[in-house]
């Protein structure tokens, strides 16, 4: 007899993100006050920001230019006509009791990125994920609450409208997404983005990039989306994914207790590893939008548009691919190099001055980031220029060196810079491979020590590295490796 | 054209409080004005693109300069209540 155990309901979360991303422009969207982060309350502002009545907003040009481009780089179409809007909302964050913002004709829409995921069995698959639409907006002040550093018991608040005003684009994707995982990896894609193209600097600490998560979860078959819960307070790609494990887990939970899934906002708490609700969303919210009479429309043309894409770089995902196609390098080390964009720069200048690839990268990945962390520096901070590291290579590569020894220069070229190869001469460090010299160290090495020679022809192989290491120590760590090896063991044997 | 509940609900919207009485005129001044309004449906505008504005002109902007505001004190200074160099504003009430 068998017993049917009940089937147990599977479920899949249903993910999408709102970014809020700073542009990384001098002045803010609307008026020449700076965008600077981190000074004194209030010295940022002017009336126009202010929202004093009588001025008159004026579009910062680049806002728009970077705006494009990243619709660019997120394979939108471009709107040819788009106009701001009026956000109606009563927050002391904005001054003006509205933002300007863009609702029906946004500057970009119907683009999408792609991801590598892992899979359950740990193999890398792509998958594309949708962009609804990326508008420009302004950015709110900071509230300071008094009495409290909760909102509630709270018995007055202080405002800080530096920020007002800072332009942001705000990046709507397609609910595409399924997992903590795939969200996380969407988000840090788009950071490589938009810091490649340069408009962004995407430093999640200091609020210039923001994640808002809309979540959901239904049986898997089931068409209609479930309840959809909104999660923020995330300030790092693992909170993203963290948060986002955690409410799938909690409204699984709640459905199998036959809870109702509230329409909420939710805020990731850190320090407890959970979501807590926030406030409860009564409907969807009436912002009473309606075109901004005090900014006209833009019309980006044909020929604006073909120049401003002719200056897009060549962007993380098609680097990833030609290191591969065209360098033989793994997909690991294809991704570890594209993250930062100056980083990839440096190890293409290395192979356009002939480096080996793989190489190459072993080095930048290696050595040179350890020292670039160790003393929190950028690789175009330092003297070793990328054909020094080509040089390096190269006389590894020929033998010339070891690469003990090239390990041993290496500081000094991180500190000075210069030439490798004239490093190498002037130490006197060129790798010992003539056989007759490295044949001399072997037999005075042998000489030297009896005893192990004599365990050794007893049986004790192992001790080849000890021999190994005094020819080294005799020569310097100049002599070559591989025929040390092979000349001791004759002669050791004989 | 407008009934009651409509008005309640903009008068909500933009934070007012209305006595009976109130909703009652608005209600019917509004509704005066929406039919008023209404006169401009009876053109065909079905071919017509939608716009805006009225006055025909597009891409105003401004270089990337910095020109920071001379003096903040005035600005502080114009606002109801300050504390330093903040502005102080009154408890809140509601997040939404």
């Amino acid at each position: 007899m068998t017993t049917a155990a009940p089937v147990k309901t599977q479920y899949e979360a249903v993910i999408g993100l709102e970014t809020h991303c700073q542009l990384k422009t001098d002045t803010k969207i609307f008026c020449n006050c700076s965008t600077e982060f981190g000074t004194p309350p209030n010295t940022n502002v002017c009336p126009i920001c202010m929202g004093m009545p009588g001025v008159l907003p004026v579009l910062n040009q680049r806002v728009l230019e970077y705006a494009v481009k990243a619709g660019l780089a997120l394979n939108c179409q471009i709107a040819p006509y788009s106009k701001f809007d009026r956000k109606q909302y009563f927050y002391p964050d904005l001054p003006k009791n509205y933002q300007i913002s863009q609702y029906d004709l946004p500057i970009a829409e119907h683009g999408w990125l792609e991801v590598d995921v892992e899979d359950k069995d740990g193999t890398l698959v792509r998958k594309r994920i949708g962009i609804t639409r990326l508008h420009m907006e302004e950015d709110a002040g900071k509230l300071v609450h008094g009495g409290s550093d909760r909102l509630s018991g709270s018995t007055h608040s202080l405002v800080d409208y530096n920020r007002t005003g800072v332009p942001l684009v705000e990046i709507v994707s397609e609910p595409d997404m399924r997992s903590g995982q795939e969200a996380a990896e969407y988000a840090q894609e788009l950071r490589r983005i938009l810091r490649y193209l340069g408009v962004s600097d995407g430093n999640m600490q200091e609020g210039s990039l923001r994640c808002d998560v809309n979540i959901s979860v239904r049986p898997v078959g089931q068409e209609e989306f479930g309840t959809k819960v909104e999660i923020k307070n995330m300030n790092s790609f693992n909170a993203i994914e963290r948060a986002i494990n955690y409410e799938i887990e909690r409204q699984i939970e709640a459905i199998e207790s036959g809870e109702r899934i509230l329409q909420e906002t939710r805020l990731w708490e850190e320090g407890s590893q959970r979501t807590i609700s926030m406030r409860i969303k009564e409907g969807s919210s009436d912002y009473r939008y309606f075109p901004e009479p005090d900014l006209g429309p833009i019309e980006v043309t044909a020929e604006q548009l073909e120049e401003w894409r002719s200056q897009l770089p060549e962007l993380p995902a098609k680097k990833r691919e030609r290191y591969q196609s065209e360098l033989g390098l793994s997909a690991y080390d294809a991704r570890v190099l594209t993250d930062d964009r100056a980083i990839a720069e440096y190890f293409e200048a290395a192979t356009a001055a002939k480096a080996n690839p793989k190489l190459a990268a072993n080095w930048i990945m290696g050595d040179i980031s350890a020292y670039l962390n160790e003393k929190r520096l950028s690789i175009t901070e330092i003297p070793l220029q990328p054909e020094t590291l080509a040089e390096l290579v190269e006389l590894i590569e020929s033998n010339t060196i070891s690469n003990k020894i090239g390990k041993d220069i290496l500081p000094e070229l991180l500190v000075n810079g210069g030439s490798a190869k004239k490093l190498v001469e002037s130490k006197g460090l060129t790798q010992i491979s003539d056989t007759g010299a490295l044949e001399a160290a072997i037999d005075a090495v042998i000489a030297a020590n009896p005893d192990e020679l004599a365990k050794y022809r007893g049986g004790k192989t192992k001790l080849l590295g000890f021999f190994v290491g005094q020819v080294m120590k005799q020569t310097g760590g100049r002599a070559d490796p591989k025929l040390t090896n092979q000349l001791l063991t004759q002669k050791l044997n004989g | 054209m407008i009934d009651r509940e409509q008005v309640q609900k903009v008068a909500h919207l933009a934070r007012l409080n209305l006595t009976s009485e109130e909703e009652t005129q608005f209600t019917g001044q509004l509704s005066d004005i929406l039919e008023y309004f209404e006169q401009l449906s009876e053109l065909d505008t079905s071919e017509v693109a939608p716009t805006t504005r009225a006055i025909d002109m597009s891409n105003v902007s401004r270089p990337d300069q910095l020109q920071p505001c001379e003096d903040r004190e005035i600005i502080l200074e114009s606002a109801p209540d300050r504390d330093g160099e903040f502005f102080k504003v009154p408890k809140i009430v509601n997040a939404e």
